[in-house]
């Protein structure tokens, strides 16, 4: 045993270290570099669903009945297999309408009504409190093993004020106060809560596993040896098995596993810290594998240490439930107990911090506020300023659930075993589901429908499980238990209407959730949803489908921007609203509040922030009050809603328009560079002609000049410099018709003659034009010609003007006197290709396709020719090209240039007329 | 498209969970016999509750790589 003082400093250490890291976090927060955004926090977070009942009646459970602690956590395994589908859409619902609660949720689904969201409050209160007392019996049985030798059975004893668990309820109060209602936040988050929570998560993690390695290594030689002895031992090995002796209880292991599947979501603190603390739903995606594989790792060693305890004290010696603390303990490992202590303290506070937060805004919103606020003081034609107001009642609200949650195990808590508080609170919760998820994915459940339905679950859950349960510790009469209700036997509330196969969990869950479920869809069915509950419905069942800009809003009438700022004043204070409507005015205008039209959605905005401060339903009130409202029928809202799609379909149309716009925009841009950089080409152009106009203009004009200058110039020298200028001319009108020639097909209005063309005849033809030439210069022409070859459809002048051209190049560039020249042609089934080959210097590899550029003869090296115009290959490929042919320069096998087209016998026409 | 999917894998996941952890397919572990040194039934729980964390990790973490088509 340990000292009672020291075990409660340390207790009291602990819950400090948690207020310094809530602390923290908020300031971190109001830095603006949140702790929480993370994940792995809200992951963690999550991780208070493993409360005291986890943490000690895993093993108490595990002692008396084996697996059958684990569907309590195969039914989250379950839930969260699908919670990306379904929490996610909860969390998308939440955030659009600023809701905060479980109540909350379901009341403004079905229209908004007080009297749902009342219900919803009631039975959490009732299903839950009993759950917080849970938690405080097992921090004082803790506490009692802690401090009391090993073995004895401490009583309580005593005057009330001397029990430490009262100061202990009251220290959690303080704490929750301080970081769940230091301020208000139409959001209802709370940072420095949730770093909290998940540090809790960690420790008590931390400290279960610490116990189980103890157990299995320490006290044990590993799994094997522990499991090996407990099947030693008859009564102990039987927990291993499947059935454990008796057929295996299928039912109830189903029941077991979908009441936790549905608390996992349902309970207040789960949908608190999973729906309404979340910071981004992205972060859902890790926690839904995370959050289950904390669930197995705390659940690892559940086993080992219950029947370590049972083997190392024999069954029924000790209380099993608390094996966590006493194998350390019973070892002389103080410090460890002491680690384990404080791991159960962790997983006790966490859950009554959460539950107590999430229960006192239910409370507040939707118990104490709608009454309030028809009373005359604070109601809607009152102006005083109820933000004080709403902190008091959320701080008291958190102190009087704690303190009935300590009454209630003053009073109750040697009753029951810790294992069925916990499940009877689940069955509470459970019955959330069918209004809630059928809200979310249907839309014809009406406000009727989901209040019979709540209500018919409840009262079956309490007259089938809640009653019997205080009938069992002696509190009633349990005669209607054997008997029935007034002696009724069908009626007996463990066997409704004779229905005995079931245990009596599994029997109430099923009974109320079917009466649950049949009243909520035949209600529903009565008749048709009003307006109200048909426009909720749209807003939550098609959540996905809308961004928030293209929502619907369902109200009409008139309103005051000035009167509804006033209102959010009173509940959220003078600044915040001023921040508030600033920041919408902005948005929507992008100006000032004096421009701010009071429409529908401005009434929207503003009923939406207040509602995250007060609930729907009382936001609800709280407006129409505020505002001259016209009442909307259900043909109304389908108008609205017609509305809405028309005006989507229209934004649609307008993006595609302006996508449209941009595409147009685009290629006329690149058609204006096209241009730009065709008048750039075209001044090239020009400058080179020019330039080439000038060479021999100046020579010609020089020697005119000399002729005329100098008259008594002898003869042979005139007509020498007379045979320059010839030539010069003859060379300028060359290049001049050639300008010409290429400018015309450049534009298209070349003149083309087609017919059909006889290769070998036009080759013959040209070959023999230039033979004297190249005799003159010494070179040796070959051809090579096919006996005959297919005609084609061309221009015969265009096609030798391209021969000669390539036929004189080659003469040009070959050497004089032993130069040779090589004319080919081949037939194809396309087409035929005609080569000119010489074994002149060739054309260097990188000039390869510059001299098919204008005015580009290969200059600048040993082998420029004078004499050429710059436009005869230019001109070629542009002739060859036309006829749907290439002219391009091959590698010669032995040096030279050899150039080479390629004509196919199906030309198109080209001077484009039909043919 | 990938959102389609996910939806998908997820429902189908949950279905193949149910059977897993439910009649009859839990009597599949009705021996009273170790497996490496653990005892049967204790062991698969929590041998298939491993196997679908990690299934559904994949199913949700998955990059949308490889599947076809714009969002």
């Amino acid at each position: 045993m340990l000292s009672a003082p020291l075990v409660i400093s340390a207790s009291f250490a602990y819950l400090l270290a948690l207020f310094a890291i809530a602390w923290w976090a908020d300031r971190r927060a109001q830095a603006g570099r949140s702790v929480i955004g993370n994940a792995w926090v809200y992951a963690l977070s999550l991780a208070v669903y493993c409360s005291a009942w986890t943490y000690f009646g895993s093993v108490g459970r595990a002692a008396g009945s084996g697996v059958w602690f684990l569907p309590i956590y195969l039914g989250p395994m379950l839930a969260m297999i699908l919670a990306w589908l379904v929490v996610r859409k909860m969390i998308r619902i939440a955030r659009a309408y600023r809701i905060t609660s479980i109540a909350d949720f379901i009341a403004s689904r079905y229209g908004k009504s007080p009297s749902l969201a009342g219900l919803v409050t009631l039975i959490t209160v009732v299903g839950i409190v009993p759950y917080m007392a849970l938690q405080l019996k097992g921090i004082a049985s803790a506490y009692a093993v802690m401090t009391s030798p090993l073995g004895a059975i401490r009583t309580q004893a005593g005057p009330w004020w001397a029990d430490s668990t009262l100061y202990f309820a009251l220290a959690l109060a303080g704490f929750t106060i301080v970081f769940g209602a230091r301020h208000l936040d139409t959001t209802e988050r709370h940072e420095g809560m949730v770093a909290a929570i998940a540090f809790e998560s960690l420790v008590k993690l931390l400290a279960f596993l610490a116990v189980g390695l103890f157990v299995t290594y320490g006290l044990f030689g590993g799994l094997g040896d522990l499991f090996g002895r407990a099947r030693g031992d008859d009564s102990i090995g039987r927990l291993l098995q499947f059935g454990q002796g008796q057929p295996f209880a299928y039912s109830q292991w189903a029941g077991l596993t979908l009441l936790a599947m549905l608390s996992v979501i349902f309970l207040p603190r789960q949908f608190q810290v999973m729906v309404v603390e979340n910071v981004h739903e992205s972060h859902l995606r890790r926690a839904v594998w995370v959050f289950p594989l904390y669930l197995l790792l705390i659940n690892l060693f559940v086993l080992p240490i219950a029947i370590g305890g049972l083997l190392h004290f024999g069954p029924g010696q000790m209380n099993a439930e608390m094996f966590v603390l006493s194998l350390p303990l019973a070892q002389g490992w103080h410090a460890l107990a002491l680690f384990a202590f404080v791991g159960g303290l962790s997983a006790a506070t966490g859950m009554v911090i959460v539950e107590a937060i999430a229960v006192s805004t239910m409370v507040c919103n939707d118990l104490v506020m709608p009454w309030l606020l028809r009373t005359k003081r604070f109601g809607a034609r009152s102006a005083a300023d109820l933000t004080g107001l709403l902190l008091g009642i959320r701080r008291l609200a958190i102190l009087v659930i704690l303190l009935l949650g300590y009454l209630y195990f003053h009073l109750a808590g040697e009753a029951y075993a810790l294992v069925s508080i916990g499940l009877i609170s689940f069955a509470a919760v459970a019955q959330f589901a069918p209004a809630l998820l059928g809200g979310m994915y249907w839309k014809g459940g009406t406000r009727h429908g989901a209040m019979a339905g709540l209500l018919a679950g409840f009262l079956c859950w309490a007259y089938t499980l809640m009653l019997p349960s205080l009938a069992k510790s002696g509190w009633l009469d349990d005669g209607f238990l054997r008997d029935g209700l007034f002696g009724i036997f069908w009626l007996r509330p463990e066997a409704l209407l004779g229905l005995g196969a079931l245990d009596n969990l599994t029997h109430s869950l099923f009974w109320s959730l079917l009466l649950n479920i049949g009243a909520y869809v035949g209600v529903s069915l009565w008749r048709l949803p009003t307006a109200a509950e048909a426009s909720q419905a749209l807003l939550f069942v098609d959540v996905d489908r809308r961004s928030d800009a293209r929502q619907p809003v369902f109200w009409q009438g008139r309103a005051q921007a000035p009167a509804l700022q006033a209102l959010l004043a009173r509940f959220l204070g003078v600044e915040r609203a001023q921040r508030l409507i600033d920041g919408y005015a902005q948005e929507q205008t992008g100006g000032t509040v004096q421009a701010l039209v009071a429409d529908a959605r401005l009434v929207q905005f503003v009923e939406t922030q207040l509602a995250g401060a007060i609930g729907s339903a009382s936001a609800r009130v709280m407006v129409a009050s505020t505002v001259e409202e016209e009442a909307l029928d259900l043909q109304d809202v389908m108008r609205i809603l017609d509305e809405a799609s028309q005006l989507r379909a229209y934004s649609h149309a307008l993006e595609e328009k302006s996508v449209s716009l941009e595409r147009a925009t685009a290629e006329l841009r690149q058609a204006n560079e096209q241009l730009t950089s065709l008048d750039r080409l075209k001044d090239d152009f020009m400058s080179s002609v020019t330039h080439e106009l000038r060479t021999p203009l100046t020579s010609i004009r020089a020697m005119a000049e000399l002729i005329r200058d100098e008259p008594d110039m002898p003869a042979e020298q005139r007509q020498q410099f007379l045979g320059i200028v010839v030539v010069e001319a003859e060379r300028l009108s060359r290049l001049v018709n050639q300008v010409l020639d290429m400018a015309k097909i450049e534009a298209g209005h070349a003149e083309w003659h087609n017919t059909a063309v006889d290769m070998r005849a036009l080759l013959e033809q040209a070959a023999g034009s230039l033979a004297e030439l190249m005799r003159e210069r010494g070179i040796t022409l070959s051809l090579e010609l096919p006996e005959q070859v297919a005609p084609l459809q061309a221009d015969a002048d265009r096609i030798t003007q391209v021969v000669l051209n390539l036929l004189s190049n080659a003469a040009k560039y070959a050497p004089q006197d032993g130069g040779r020249v090589r004319l080919s042609l081949q037939e194809s089934p396309d087409g035929v290709k005609v080569q000119v080959q010489d074994n002149g210097p060739g054309v260097p590899l990188e000039q390869r396709e510059r001299v098919f550029e204008k005015f580009r003869q290969v200059s600048g090296d040993d082998h420029y020719r004078p004499g050429g115009t710059g436009l005869g290959l230019p001109i070629s490929r542009q002739i060859v090209e036309r006829f749907g042919g290439r002219l391009w320069l091959e590698p010669a096998p032995g040096g030279g240039a050899c150039f080479a087209f390629f004509l196919p016998f199906g030309a198109p026409d080209p001077a484009g007329s039909p043919s | 498209m990938h959102d389609v999917l996910v939806t998908q894998r997820l429902v189908a996941l949950f279905g193949v969970a149910v059977a897993l952890l439910n009649f009859p397919l839990l009597a599949l572990w009705d021996h009273d016999v170790l497996w490496l040194g653990l005892p049967l039934f204790p062991a698969a729980l929590f041998a298939i509750w491993a196997l679908l964390i990690g299934l559904l990790a994949w199913a949700v973490e998955r990059p949308a790589a490889g599947v076809a088509g714009p969002h």
